[in-house]
Formats: structure tokens, C-alpha cells, sequence
């Protein structure tokens, strides 16, 4: 046994984590509702208590709804389409083949990047008529495409890119979790019959699910947290189409400088990923069994 | 021994020089500034910068590269609200309301208030001056100031049998002469069009106030608190715009910013608009030869003017006002606004810069410069008022939804106004 931890030493190592989390989280939040009753102040404009007027203001803002659906939709694409891919790549480079290493680096390669130097490559890439993107287009006889200047294809050439550069990092739990998963069930399996693709429905896939879960919930995370591409690539044009809920947070609050619809949008987004965590743990306290 | 005293008298005096040296007035200022054309402004601003601190000991300064635009206004207001402001840094001219407004800045008339001082003032172009005054004082001195010009490829003009001499002057022309540079391959696809107009965000916004100037109507007034967006001036430019996509002279959808030159340089396009503050990415990256106009217009010319002036901060001593004052006089100075004009593409804001012997030998050798510069009485101040940015993108969201096709005109026009009325009714 341990000897105990003095009394004194363990409050200490308590108390500073938590003053960071007080400092750097639950006073802003709190301190952002606050802010949401007020007016946005300035030299010509006294500070004011204004009830729920930005409230109101947030029930009656046509770009939010737009923001809105433009998340929840990038939300809802690259979620599975990320997590489809890691597990395909994971598969891939778990299979020995020759050169898995250096498919692993490639895979993998993406997530090291900063996400401001991915934006500014796939800027290049999008270019219509000049950029990569345009060029494979025209060895097929197919006119370009204005990927970021058109409302059509903007948001979904966000969401390519965010899934390009999660889907190595998930991969990485992927191969941890296959790597995990016993070779006598597969081998029991096989004396059974199973092929291949039976073996990984019935028994790869239910063995991966905590992974899954876990990668879902980062995955969630990062589709509301990541949004430096669009800062970037769209600075969320045209007209909205690429806007995400985060980056409108910023633009309402640091471009245009009204800190209390600023602070409005943060209680909204703080109580939306509140929800969704409740639902997750739920989820995850349910459905995933660790060994 | 005798080393030892030389040594300790040596420091002695060194000692006393300094103590001297900082009793006179001493400062350390922090300058902030952006950049935001494809020049080597970094390297420039950087060799001025130590110059004047090498012609001033006493002083020092600190010049810090802080982003693009919005990113250095935003580091700035952020730094100043936090009590740490930069003694002086390069901003928008157009963020002038928002600066007077958060109370952040000083009038640089009221600091420089000398008979010498308002000469040096009224030496600068008054078209430059327009948007760095505000009831009556001056909170801004010009820097890097710019305005969009038409660039054309002349061999492009030739291949097409176009005269290379006489670019488009007007709406009409340019439709005319785009149809004959625009040019498809076998499949259909066009591989050069005729033109390229930058119709997204803040940079669409400032080449749109061009359009509509030059049907004779401006967007914001110098009260900082009108913005006249719907308008038949602003709708006929948008009309304008979709008629360019319409009739194949211009790639339909939004066009970004920050392609434009690039596609230029590859040929993709036979002309573009876009700020003189490529003139040198330009020069320096053509392939073949080309030329600069005035933009063309509805009923005559007509351009905005855009970029950056210098601000003097509040929270600051008057020893590190003075300083920064003196450093802007430095920085403006006809032989380093003139090597500050040549290194980038930026319009020298003073006539006296333009009769130094290194300008006058720069527009001999690049005349499109001198373009620019005519064209500057035809252009009227860009999109500026309180709220700027909250105001501005009602415009921008105007523009995108047309060219992108998701509303008309008139529509989208009127659902702006109302937006920028709305913002800008507390302050009427």
C-alpha cells in the first residue's frame, strides 16, 4: 500500500486544478451570461441592462438559423464519413501489406499539420482554373468548379478538408483497438466458416465499439471546435454558406465588436454542447462495455 | 591597470551619455502593423523602422508584424482594452469610427499642433485626408494607401485584336471587349475570360464602392452614421455584375480575393481589378506584357480608395507621443514614403514624394504607377462607418447572395439597408 498523501499537500493538488478550471471555464461562462443581459457598450453608447433584448435579437437572426443548419449538417457529414474512413484506413495498415509504414506516415501525415497551413494548401487546391482541384477536372474535359465561391459547394468543400485531416488521427485508435482484438475469435471464426467480411460485422466491428464511441464524442468536439480552415479558406462566404457556429461567435464578437450578442452566442453554444455531452454519457454509460 | 581606468572611465561616460540621453525624452514605442498585399512589406517596414531608431538612440521601437487588417485592428483594440496598447500602429483608414468610438485613439492634430506641423498636415493628397478626419480633427496620417486599378494582359488584347494602348473605359466597353477575350476550348470550357472582378467579402465590398461611384453615388457619407446601400447607383452594379457572368465575360459564382493575381499571372483571365498594392507582385511575376487603366465606369470614372493610416494611441505619455509623431514624420517623408511606394505598389500619399529623383525614376520605368495616382481625383472614400463591420457585412451578404444566384438585386439591396439601418439607428 501507498503511504497516504499528507492532508495539506493533497487540498493543494486539488485546489490549482481546479482554480484553472474555475478561471478558464466556469468564470467566463458565467461571466458570458452576464454579459448576455447587457448592451453592447462604448464611449457613445452608455451600458445598459437590457433584460433578454439579445435574446430576442437571437430568435429573430436569420444568419444563426443559417449557421445552425450549416453545423449541424457539417456535423452530421463528417462525423460518419471521418470515423468510416479511419476505420478503413486502420484495416489497410493492420493488414502487414508491404509499405505499411509508409502508408501509416501518409495516413497520419494530415493530423500533424497545423490546420491554418491545411487550409492554405487546399486553398491552392480549390483555386478554380489554377488550383489542382480544376486541373484533374480538365484532364477529363470538365469544366472547373468554383468549390469556394459557390453557396452550393462551399460547405461541403469545408467539410472534405476537416475530414481529410481528422480521419489519420482517428485511425490511430482504430489500429491501437484492432491491435487489441483476439486473434483465437477470428481464428475460431475462421474453423467455423466465417469469411472475412462476416468476421469483421460480427466480431471486429462489436469489439471496436468503445473506440467508436470514444472517437464519436472527439469527433462531435472537434465539428463544433475546429474552424480555423473556414477563418482561412471562406471567412464563411459566400454569403454564410460555410458560417459555422463558432466561427459566427467570433466574427459577432472580435470582427464586429459586440460583445454582448457575442456573449449571447456563447451561453447558446455552452447549453448546446452541454446537451449533447449529457446524451453522449448517457450513450456511453449504456452501450460501451471496456474490457 | 591603465586598461582597468581607461575601461571604468569609458563606462563612466557611456553611463552618463545614457542618463543624459534618457533625462532629454526617451520612449519605447511598439509598432504594430499589417500587411496585406503580396510585396516584401515586412523587410521594408523593418529596414525603416531600425533606421529611425538608429537616427534616434534615445528612443527605441519595437515594430511588430501583426496580420492581415482585421487581425491587427483586432490585436490592437484588444491590447489597448487591456490597458497595453501600442503607442502607434497602421489600421484601416476605414476603422477610424471604431477606434474614435472605443476611445482608443488621440487626434494626431491635437498633439501635432504647430504652424510646422499643420503644414506638414496639409502636404498630404486631400483625397488620402478625407477619411482620417472627423468633426473637425485629424486622427490619421496616410501610409499605405491604395486603390483598385484594371490590369490588362496586352498580348492577350493583341491575340484578340484589340488595340493594347486603349484599355475598356466603360461598363459598355468592358462587356464589348471581354466578349473578344474570352476564349473556350474544344470542349467548351473557357480557359481565359475576358475579366475578373473580386466579388467576395470585404474585398468585393471596396471594389463594389468603385461600381458605384462611378454612377455618381457613394455608400457612407464622412457622418459615419449613413450608408446608402439601396440605391439605383447600387443597383445598377449588381446589374452590372450578373451581366458580365451573363454574357461570358466573367466566370459566374463568387470570385475570391485573393486568386486574382495569381489568376491573372497564369492567364486564366485577360484583365482583373485589383489594388495598386500588387503592382509590384505583379511586375515582378508577369510573364508577358501588360498594362494598367482606370477602372472602367457606368457614367465615368470612379474608384474608391482603400488601406492603411497611422494612428497614435491613448495611454500614453506625452514623451512617447511625441516620439511616435516623430516617427511617422519619418516613415512619410518623401524619400521613405518613396521607397515604401516602390517596394510595394502603394500610392505615395504626399505630391513631394513623387519629385524625389527615386520616384521620378520608378515611374519612368513602371508607368502604370503613375495611373493610379490620376486616377485618385475620380475616387471618393471607401465604406466607412460606426459598426463598420457589422454594417459592411449587410453589404457583403448582399453581393453573395446575387452573384452566387440565391436573390435579385432589388431584394437583396433592401434587406441590406434594413439591416445597416438598423445597426446604425442608435446612433442618429
Amino acid at each position: 500500500m501507498n503511504k497516504r498523501l499528507p492532508f495539506g499537500l493533497a487540498m493543494i493538488m486539488l485546489v490549482i486544478p481546479c482554480l484553472l478550471l474555475v478561471a478558464f471555464t466556469h468564470y467566463p461562462a458565467l461571466r458570458a451570461l452576464l454579459n448576455s443581459f447587457w448592451n453592447n457598450a462604448s464611449s457613445r453608447r452608455p451600458s445598459k441592462f437590457v433584460g433578454v433584448e439579445n435574446y430576442q435579437t437571437l430568435l429573430e437572426d436569420d444568419r444563426l438559423v443559417q449557421v445552425m443548419l450549416n453545423s449541424t449538417f457539417y456535423a452530421l457529414g463528417t462525423i460518419p464519413l471521418a470515423i468510416g474512413l479511419a476505420i478503413g484506413m486502420a484495416l489497410l495498415v493492420n493488414a502487414k501489406l508491404p509499405g505499411t509504414s509508409l502508408m501509416r506516415l501518409s495516413f497520419f501525415m494530415p493530423t500533424m499539420l497545423p490546420m491554418i497551413a491545411v487550409a492554405n494548401i487546399w486553398l491552392f487546391f480549390y483555386a478554380p482554373g489554377i488550383g489542382l482541384a480544376s486541373q484533374i477536372l480538365g484532364v477529363f474535359g470538365l469544366p472547373p468548379i468554383n468549390f469556394l465561391g459557390s453557396t452550393e459547394t462551399s460547405l461541403i468543400s469545408m467539410m472534405f478538408v476537416a475530414v481529410w485531416k481528422e480521419a489519420g488521427l482517428f485511425m490511430i485508435f482504430y489500429l491501437a483497438a484492432l491491435q487489441a482484438v483476439p486473434e483465437n475469435l477470428k481464428d475460431a471464426a475462421r474453423l467455423e466458416g466465417a469469411g472475412p467480411v462476416r468476421i469483421f460485422f460480427n466480431i471486429v466491428l462489436p469489439l471496436l465499439r468503445p473506440t467508436t464511441i470514444f472517437v464519436a464524442v472527439n469527433a462531435l468536439i472537434n465539428a463544433f471546435r475546429l474552424v480555423d480552415h473556414v477563418i482561412v479558406m471562406t471567412r464563411g462566404g459566400p454569403n454564410n454558406s460555410s458560417a459555422l457556429l463558432l466561427y459566427y461567435v467570433y466574427e459577432v464578437t472580435f470582427s464586429q465588436r459586440d460583445f454582448a450578442y457575442g456573449a449571447t452566442l456563447t451561453v447558446l453554444m455552452v447549453c448546446l454542447l452541454g446537451v449533447l455531452a449529457a446524451v453522449q454519457y448517457w450513450v456511453l454509460n449504456r452501450k460501451a462495455h471496456y474490457q | 591597470m591603465t586598461i582597468m581606468t581607461k575601461l571604468a572611465g569609458s563606462c563612466c561616460t557611456a553611463a552618463m551619455f545614457s542618463l543624459a540621453a534618457t533625462s532629454v525624452s526617451a520612449a519605447d514605442l511598439e509598432f504594430y502593423f499589417p500587411v496585406g498585399v503580396n510585396a516584401p512589406a515586412v523587410e521594408t517596414i523593418q529596414a525603416l523602422t531600425d533606421e529611425w531608431a538608429a537616427q534616434n538612440p534615445q528612443h527605441s521601437v519595437k515594430a511588430v508584424y501583426a496580420g492581415n487588417y482585421e487581425e491587427t485592428t483586432t490585436k490592437a483594440l484588444t491590447a489597448a482594452n487591456a490597458g497595453q496598447p501600442p503607442q502607434v500602429a497602421v489600421l484601416l483608414s476605414i476603422d477610424l469610427f471604431t477606434l474614435v468610438e472605443e476611445d482608443v485613439i488621440v487626434a494626431i492634430s491635437d498633439i501635432a499642433n504647430t504652424p510646422e506641423d499643420q503644414e506638414w498636415i496639409d502636404g498630404f493628397y486631400d483625397g488620402f485626408m478625407k477619411d482620417a478626419e472627423f468633426e473637425g480633427k485629424t486622427y490619421a496620417i496616410p501610409f499605405q494607401r491604395s486603390t483598385p486599378v484594371y490590369y490588362y494582359n496586352k498580348d492577350a488584347f493583341r491575340a484578340a485584336g484589340l488595340d493594347p494602348e486603349t484599355p475598356p473605359k466603360t461598363w459598355d466597353e468592358m462587356i464589348e471587349m471581354g466578349k473578344k477575350l474570352t476564349i473556350k476550348d474544344d470542349n467548351g470550357n473557357v480557359t481565359q475570360w475576358g475579366t475578373r472582378i473580386p466579388t467576395l467579402g470585404l474585398g468585393g465590398a471596396w471594389l463594389f464602392g468603385g461600381l458605384v461611384v462611378s454612377k455618381g453615388d457613394v455608400l457612407t457619407t464622412d457622418t459615419g452614421i449613413e450608408a446608402r446601400m439601396d440605391t439605383p447607383a447600387t443597383k445598377a452594379s449588381l446589374e452590372f455584375l450578373l451581366e458580365l457572368s451573363k454574357q461570358e465575360v466573367m466566370a459566374p459564382g463568387g470570385i475570391s480575393w485573393g486568386d486574382t493575381p495569381k489568376a491573372f499571372l497564369e492567364g486564366q483571365t485577360a484583365s482583373m481589378w485589383t489594388s495598386t498594392g500588387n503592382l509590384a507582385f505583379v511586375e515582378e511575376n508577369a510573364t508577358f506584357d501588360w498594362g494598367v487603366g482606370f477602372l472602367p465606369g457606368g457614367d465615368g470614372p470612379g474608384a474608391p480608395i482603400g488601406g492603411g493610416n497611422f494612428y497614435i494611441f491613448q495611454d500614453t505619455t506625452d514623451e512617447e507621443r511625441a516620439a511616435a509623431l516623430d516617427f511617422i514624420k519619418f516613415m512619410t517623408s518623401p524619400a521613405n514614403a518613396a521607397k515604401w511606394s516602390i517596394a510595394t505598389g502603394y500610392v505615395a500619399p504626399r505630391p513631394d514624394a513623387w519629385e524625389t529623383p527615386e520616384m521620378k525614376a520608378y515611374a519612368e520605368r513602371l508607368p502604370q504607377a503613375l495611373v493610379a495616382l490620376d486616377q485618385l481625383q475620380y475616387a471618393e472614400r471607401e465604406f466607412a462607418t460606426f459598426q463598420r463591420a457589422k454594417v459592411t457585412q449587410y453589404l457583403v451578404d448582399a453581393i453573395e447572395s446575387v452573384v452566387t444566384g440565391n436573390a435579385e438585386p432589388a431584394e437583396a439591396l433592401k434587406a441590406a439597408q434594413e439591416g445597416a439601418d438598423g445597426v446604425l439607428g442608435d446612433y442618429q
